[in-house]
């Protein structure tokens, strides 16, 4: 099914424009399980919505510090996340998919974050990037929280200090495997919301 | 005739006599003990007439080893750019009221940085235009740079004492078994 | 709109006393906007509680602290070799001048002698943060005012930068770079080829980077005439480094201190007029080109012979064969290691010229291998107070702009 999915486009491409794409140097994205005729292509809404999502999340950069600086690294042309369908960073919480945090948060910001948190529109993830997010890091100090997933959920932990920018990508493609994966009733269910209540998260 | 440590020396002390002392603790620059009711003096003094025209830092100290009169330090690090000459003036405060006067009517750098060695130490300003804590939470109550107050956060749950070099039967945390 | 901090509403009843008072004349009233902490625009987080007339500014208030990690009670904790990692996550942007410049406080303490060649090393490596540091201040001073090409392009050289760094001490951003006596590794080949291909490619491209900005129309209306201090208000805020320079003082440690023999070379310091944002962004321009000549000098003098470290056994670790093989290596390496080195009693001062200004180091050493108290004379912390007056009566665009060639940098103003 899938060499059929793609012999069409290449029929297409080859007329068309003369581009080949049976290169291998090209990989396409293998198509979802589902049914192919002439002309439609079947499959379930979670998977073509998975894979919707997951090749378009916009990011949230809550960058605070050294790990903003790799992040703004990995934003740039090297390393480019906009391939990864981060193209607009939003600073917005309601218009962004997935919360980055990157660098240290202490306790001072800590509401911040959870407002940050609970302004975002699900679905909504959380990639915790850099030792200090994760876990506090080399600060093991009164101010300082140890990790972020003790007030919000977290999604894909990057560990690093700072992580270099091919991590942060490495966390952000295991983000989009979880993305691609996940039924579309799962912020309904009833373990989901256990989850939010047990970090105190009102859902409204 | 640019100032040399004892040229500066003989003047401050001509000036206040009895309430400076050479700091013997220095290793680099000019350093002078003064009493604290006189150090905003003679940091005026130093800013008016000796051409000090930079105040590069103020900060605290803690000295839990010393007498009762003397377990708080504030030091002003001074700089002459004409002449190229730094000094170090050191006050010692009482450890029950640190009080001291505020030189922010001399420097405006000062009124951030009186109010980071009030948030550490919990040394009072006299006559500062605003203090109150500024790197710490509001609401915080003890003051964490002094010796005592304990560097990692006690309400921890996930430590393995094993491992940070503390033995189980030692330690005192409340929450480690 | 502010109910997670106790002290922002306190500044808001502050300013709600003073919108009662006030009235404009068309029956408009002032309004309070919170800038921050959490905010696109600010490159760190920090808090601005603004008190606005419309589109300008009356009044503005900043709240810090979001990013307290309390260095000074850690280092208080860690032996001196500890230390530099956390001297790193200060200035960020251009860490290892931070890094020697904790080298050369713990030096000037113990009283260590460092060779020529380590000295010229250290210039060098502390140049290129320098460029690091104001490529970052520039090209996001560019986004700010909405050219992001710039960024982009000139963030390449950036990584260029990181690679010399790896090749020098394995690590992008924090360093950790240096040791008591010098650098822990030799150079490799690779990292001086890599720096002269850098020093090929990078003025032509910090040229086109300058086409791009300097006299473009739109860039320079934004930034000329906003945020403008004066000389003396400035030297009376503590400025120190580009902002300072900007305002028209002449002021740099490089030239009135010299360390880590800065007065072998030969070069110029800019200096502004106005202490404008548009000073400020040309003063870290012409910087980065008083760098490359100072690396170029370096590269040309650098001496042959000098090694990579100090001979000080006492404070540098030895080879390790020379620990497997050797009765003397060995007592030296299990005394460093254990911390049995011998630190005199004492206190020092000592500052270089950060990418933001004077950077300096107080430390109190009661003779153990831990500091007894060591501060750190932050320039971020000290010129930040300035900026209420910078920004009274400006547009609130304008204030981002200045907020963003002030170069800011949230690791640094709280530590």
């Amino acid at each position: 099914m899938g060499a059929a999915f793609r012999s069409s486009t290449y029929q297409k491409n080859i007329m068309k424009e003369g581009i080949d794409t049976n290169n291998s140097d090209v990989k396409m994205v293998a198509a979802p399980p589902g049914i192919e005729g002439e002309g439609f292509f079947a499959t379930s809404l979670d998977a073509v919505i998975g894979l919707a999502r997951s090749k378009s999340l916009w990011p949230l950069p809550f960058a605070t510090s050294c790990c903003g600086i790799e992040f703004m690294a990995t934003m740039a042309s090297t390393y480019d996340i906009a391939r990864f369908g981060s193209e607009r960073p939003s600073f917005s919480p309601r218009q962004a998919d997935m919360l980055m945090v990157m660098g240290t948060i202490s306790k001072k910001l800590g509401p911040v974050l959870r407002q940050v948190y609970e302004q975002m529109a699900e679905p909504r993830w959380v990639i915790s990037v850099g030792a200090c997010a994760c876990s506090g890091g080399v600060f093991d100090t009164y101010s300082v929280l140890q990790g972020i997933d003790k007030i919000i959920p977290v999604d894909v932990y990057v560990p690093g200090c700072p992580p270099r920018p091919e991590q942060i990508i490495d966390g952000v493609m295991k983000l989009q495997e979880l993305v691609k994966n996940e039924p579309l009733r799962r912020r309904n269910t009833p373990e989901y919301k256990a989850l939010l209540a047990s970090y105190g998260i009102t859902v409204n | 005739m640019s100032l040399t440590k004892e040229i500066i020396l003989e003047k401050i002390t001509a000036k206040f006599g009895e309430a400076v002392k050479v700091d013997a603790e220095s290793l680099d620059y000019t350093a002078v003990v003064i009493d604290a009711a006189k150090a905003h003096d003679l940091v005026k003094y130093l800013r008016d007439e000796e051409g000090f025209n930079f105040l590069t830092d103020v900060c605290g100290a803690h000295f839990p080893e010393n007498d009762k009169n003397a377990q708080f330090a504030v030091i002003y690090h001074m700089h002459n750019w004409v002449d190229r000459f730094r000094i170090r003036i050191k006050s010692f405060l009482n450890g029950e009221n640190p009080v001291i006067n505020t030189v922010t009517d001399l420097y405006l750098s000062a009124n951030w940085q009186e109010r980071e060695t009030y948030d550490f130490y919990g040394i009072e300003f006299k006559n500062h235009p605003d203090l109150r804590r500024i790197l710490n939470m509001d609401e915080m109550e003890s003051f964490p740079l002094r010796k005592e107050f304990p560097l990692e956060d006690q309400g921890r749950t996930d430590k393995d004492d094993r491992y940070f070099g503390r033995l189980p039967q030692t330690n005192n945390l409340p929450n480690n078994n | 709109m502010s109910q997670y901090t106790p002290l922002t509403k306190k500044i808001e009843d502050r300013y709600n006393e003073e919108i009662r008072l006030r009235e404009n004349e068309d029956g408009s009233e002032l309004s309070i906007l919170n800038l921050g902490p959490s905010h696109p625009a600010t490159h760190g987080i920090f808090q601005n509680v603004l008190l606005m007339d419309g589109e300008r500014i009356v009044d503005a208030e900043q709240t810090l602290g979001y990013i307290h990690r309390a260095f000074e009670k850690i280092a208080e904790n860690r032996p001196f070799y500890q230390i530099t990692p956390l001297t790193d996550r200060m200035n960020y942007c251009s860490s290892p001048i931070n890094n020697m410049g904790w080298w050369l406080t713990v030096e000037k303490l113990l009283g260590i002698e460092i060779p020529k060649r380590v000295q010229y090393m250290r210039v060098i490596v502390m140049e290129l943060s320098r460029i690091a540091d104001h490529i970052i201040c520039n090209s996001i001073l560019g986004v700010d005012s909405g050219a992001f090409t710039g960024f982009l392009h000139i963030f390449q050289y950036r990584e260029k930068i990181y690679e010399i760094f790896e090749e020098i001490c394995g690590a992008r951003l924090t360093t950790n770079m240096g040791r008591m006596g010098g650098f822990e590794r030799d150079w490799s080949d690779a990292a001086w080829a890599k720096l002269d291909k850098f020093m090929v490619d990078f003025p032509l491209a910090w040229e086109e980077f300058d086409r791009l900005l300097t006299r473009n129309r739109i860039f320079m209306d934004r930034c000329i005439g906003t945020g403008a201090i004066s000389a003396n208000r400035a030297i009376e805020y503590g400025f120190t480094g580009p902002n300072l320079r900007a305002a028209g003082v002449d002021y740099d440690l490089r030239v009135a201190e010299p360390y880590s023999s800065y007065e072998d070379f030969e070069f110029d310091i800019p200096v502004g007029t106005a202490g404008d944002t548009y000073d400020r962004y040309m003063v870290r321009q012409q910087e980065v080109r008083e760098s490359l000549k100072i690396i170029r000098q370096a590269l040309d003098k650098m001496p042959k012979e000098g090694g990579y470290h100090a001979d000080v056994p006492d404070y540098y670790l030895p080879p390790k064969q020379d620990v497997y093989n050797n009765m003397e290596a060995l007592i030296y390496h299990f005394k460093i290691v254990m911390g049995e080195i011998p630190v005199p009693k004492g206190e020092v001062y000592s500052a270089v010229e950060g990418g933001n200004g004077e950077l300096g180091f107080y430390l109190i050493s009661d003779g153990s291998r831990v500091p007894f108290r060591l501060h750190f004379r932050r320039p971020c912390f000290i010129y930040y107070q300035g900026f209420t007056e910078m920004i009274k009566g400006q547009y609130l665009s304008d204030a981002i702009l200045i907020m963003s060639s002030m170069n800011v940098i949230a690791g640094e103003l709280d530590a």
